[in-house]
């Protein structure tokens, strides 16, 4: 099982690097999210502060959704889906592999994206650990929803437009938590961060158990 | 057999007309006979269109959440079919919970939205999720497919809504904002009276709905397979014709 | 009455979405049974796969 999802990840980033994708067009473009809310923002800075947060999880939402549509192509070209099935990898283990890989594509633009923050909108790091974490958790369940919700409307003809309005209403409660976090680790806000990642780690399990159980439903019947 | 030209039947017509009975009496008492509140005044009377439709939206998604279990473990067509027809109700009846809600906050506590507010909130995401679950029926691409595609989300929303109800509490409690709830006060009797009034039309109209809606839908899936057989027939025929044999 | 203004859009819209739902809907529903012989309009009992 765990060589299977190491496998799926792994032929996932491997296919990632390869295209450079994520380097030459993604990352740019999360970049760009943040410095566009500054063009419209930074005649505020007091907004700019309160907002950082927020803004970081927006971008990386979007950033999400880029990498999932993008992962779920993977596989729906050229039969690979059935490939996959026929090939005896357990379903979950696909599943598991594909949310890894997005993940980690994830962590890594939001690795740029803290940077990108503390230059752009002056921000502080207060706490590491709990910034760190929050990446974590967060990203996790960012990225099993959208493994899943992405095998869900793979092969559909509408399905770049479909897909966001499954998957942001899904994630609201990890834009909350994590953007209450950040709150918290970057200082802006006086909140309990470590409470609200209690929260994400509950969404994110869940998402994890779901869309494990469902991956196969899906491969096999859409 | 139905030999009928319409998808009502003797009940529906039943439930039709005592709706229609049951709002008048409803519009009667809620405008003439409930009183008003000592802060909201008029206002408070949203509560009798409101609150059946809060209501009666989890009602309904309730029902959409059971049929998806029931097409997931037990592959039920007609589960599958009431879970969607009850989905459709329910969007409907949440966008008009949202709609009621924000129109009866502007006099009250002069504000179309707030984001403060727990109940706003959670209806509001769930209300996504649901156009979501509806957006995928439509999608095509199968009858067991689409089934399975909306089931999924009908279990997730159903997962999922409780969780997003829990952070938004959390989130509220730290603002400073917090409603009054008219139900921790006492609601004096002919308002109660009138509420109950409310929940009965609002059910006895779901269950009307119900019951049209799936029979469409099913009345729709009966059209599906009799164009694929005429399609079957029609392309045996060519079949034969292509080989010499008369048709 | 105070208010009246918000109530009669509140009240009004919902039933006029009510009312206009369920126009549709015996609408449809008309549409399909005329277009389905009528040996076929059972919807009362099912077989179920």
């Amino acid at each position: 099982m765990w060589a299977d999802i190491r496998l799926i990840a792994g032929k996932d980033l491997r296919i990632e690097w390869r295209s450079r994708i994520t380097l030459s067009q993604v990352l740019p473009f999360a970049l760009l999210v943040l410095v566009l809310f500054g063009f419209a923002l930074d005649a505020n800075r007091p907004v700019l502060d309160a907002a950082t947060s927020g803004l970081f999880w927006i971008a990386v939402l979007f950033v999400g959704l880029m990498a999932v549509q993008r992962s779920t192509a993977i596989e729906t070209t050229d039969g690979a889906r059935r490939a996959l099935l026929l090939a005896g990898v357990e379903p979950a283990a696909v599943f598991l592999g594909k949310a890894l890989a997005v993940a980690l594509q994830l962590l890594f633009v939001e690795t740029a994206l803290v940077g990108g923050v503390i230059v752009f909108y002056d921000a502080s790091i207060e706490s590491f650990p709990l910034l760190a974490a929050t990446c974590v958790v967060a990203t996790v369940g960012i990225a099993a929803a959208g493994t899943l919700l992405g095998a869900l409307v793979a092969g559909v003809r509408a399905r770049e437009t479909v897909l966001p309005i499954l998957l942001l209403p899904v994630l609201a409660p990890v834009l909350i938590g994590a953007t209450r976090a950040f709150d918290d680790a970057l200082g802006t806000v006086a909140v309990d961060g470590w409470a609200w990642l209690g929260l994400l780690a509950g969404f994110g399990a869940i998402n994890i158990v779901l869309g494990a159980l469902a991956y196969g439903v899906l491969l096999e019947e859409t | 057999m139905v030999d009928s030209e319409h998808t009502g039947s003797r009940t529906t017509r039943i439930l039709g007309i005592a709706v229609i009975l049951g709002l008048i009496a409803l519009i009667l008492l809620g405008f003439f006979g409930a009183p008003e509140d000592d802060e909201q005044r008029d206002a408070v009377r949203m509560i009798f269109v409101h609150v059946p439709s809060a209501i009666f939206t989890y009602v309904a998604f309730t029902v959409t959440a059971i049929g998806s279990v029931m097409w997931l473990f037990r592959r039920s067509i007609w589960w599958d079919t009431v879970a969607a027809a009850a989905a459709e109700i329910g969007v409907l009846f949440c966008g008009l919970t949202l709609f009621t809600g924000s129109v009866w906050g502007r006099p009250t506590w002069n504000t179309y939205w707030d984001w403060g507010d727990v109940r706003l909130v959670t209806t509001l995401i769930l209300f996504l999720m649901m156009i979501g679950y509806l957006s995928v029926r439509s999608l095509g691409g199968g009858e067991r497919a689409t089934a399975t595609r909306a089931a999924i989300i009908g279990v997730l929303a159903m997962v999922l809504i409780p969780i997003v109800n829990r952070s938004v509490e959390w989130w509220e409690s730290n603002t400073l904002h917090q409603k009054s709830s008219l139900t921790d006060g006492n609601l004096e009797d002919l308002t109660l009276f009138t509420l109950v009034v409310g929940f009965v039309v609002w059910g006895l109209f779901f269950t009307w709905s119900l019951i049209h809606r799936f029979r469409i839908s099913w009345l729709e899936r009966e059209l599906r397979v009799r164009d694929l057989d005429q399609a079957l027939v029609e392309r045996r025929a060519e079949g034969r014709e292509h080989e010499g044999q008369p048709v | 009455m105070t208010h009246l203004g918000y109530l009669l859009v509140g009240w009004g819209v919902t039933i006029g979405v009510g009312v206009l739902y369920a126009a549709s809907l015996i609408t449809r529903g008309r549409k399909l049974s005329a277009r389905v012989p009528s040996d076929h309009r059972r919807w009362m009992s099912t077989d179920d796969t």
